[in-house]
């Protein structure tokens, strides 16, 4: 299964971005093959709808799973509809090794 | 000749929809033809005769009028009681309804998660897999009640007009467009008027 993390930055020490359509960089995780793709993201400096911008950018990839600090309005009702969890995390020091970790740990049990 | 429309139905709102397909009676040898429960009739047993609801909450909870919540309550209870009788099969489907789909909060890596594969169970958190976890009623982000837009640079605030998008206002002083207060990003959309 892929899962997308959001990311401040290109490497796995970076951490959380706290946004989820302005975010700098998408990682995608593949929990199956524990590959990491690192995205640009190209709606940073979008005035209006880098929500559903990004929404359509990481469903292109077969996401299940997005991991972000917050997620605008426009967006869940789009992840829902296709059926993309979404798992907020109240903590923007968390990096993106970190949550790799808990997403291993979750795979586990 | 006199041609009356009824009025469309107002889309009911699930928030617990059943995680199985229906009942069947034990000990019949021939299938009889099922019994279909509406979502929403399924949803209505649930309110009232599980969770205990009033009719008025529980209308409130499915997004409907009172009057309407009491049709789909009898309704419902007409067919299980058929069903019972009869010993036919329920098979839940259909209705016109939406799903909602809930947050919940686990305790072990503090994080929230939402679940849209609304016809499983959830039973461990999407992140760290712990057991430890509760729906939480309320969305992670706090619901923003406050009408009034506001600027990004100088925070000049003006009351919201509805129908015209804050982005569409233009502060007066510094000539940025404006945002929503409160809106999850205002602190840090940028844009190109500004002086």
């Amino acid at each position: 299964m892929k899962v997308a993390i959001t990311s401040t930055g290109n490497s796995l020490e970076s951490t959380l971005d706290s946004r989820f359509g302005r975010c700098s960089y998408f990682v995608i995780y593949d929990t199956k093959t524990q590959a990491t793709e690192f995205i640009p993201n190209p709606n940073l400096e979008s005035v209006e709808g880098a929500g559903p911008a990004s929404v359509n950018l990481i469903a292109s990839r077969g996401v299940k799973k997005v991991v972000s600090g917050e997620f605008g309005t426009k967006v869940k009702s789009i992840f829902d509809s296709l059926q993309i969890q979404l798992v907020v995390v109240n903590d923007p020091k968390k990096t993106i090794a970190e949550i790799i970790e808990l997403l291993e740990k979750g795979k586990e049990e | 000749m006199l041609i009356t429309m009824p009025r469309p139905k107002r889309i009911r709102k699930m928030t617990n929809p059943p995680h199985f397909r229906g009942y069947k009676p034990i000990g019949l040898s021939e299938e009889s033809t099922p019994v279909i429960l509406n979502y929403e009739e399924y949803e209505a047993i649930r309110l009232s005769d599980f969770e205990l609801y009033g009719q008025v909450e529980a209308a409130q909870i499915m997004d409907v009028s009172r009057p309407t919540y009491a049709r789909i309550y009898e309704s419902a209870r007409r067919k299980v009681a058929q069903a019972f009788v009869l010993g036919k099969v329920i098979v839940f489907e259909g209705g016109k309804v939406y799903f909602d789909s809930e947050w919940y909060y686990c305790h072990f890596c503090g994080c929230y998660f939402n679940h849209p594969a609304k016809d499983t169970e959830v039973n461990a958190c999407a992140l760290c897999g712990s057991k430890n976890i509760e729906q939480n009623s309320d969305s992670p982000e706090q619901a923003n009640t406050e009408d009034i837009c506001t600027c990004p640079k100088c925070g000049k605030e003006k009351e919201h007009t509805s129908g015209i998008p804050c982005q569409k206002e233009i502060c007066p002083e510094c000539k940025c467009q404006m945002v929503r207060k409160g809106a999850p990003h205002h602190h840090r959309m940028r844009n190109n008027n500004c002086q």
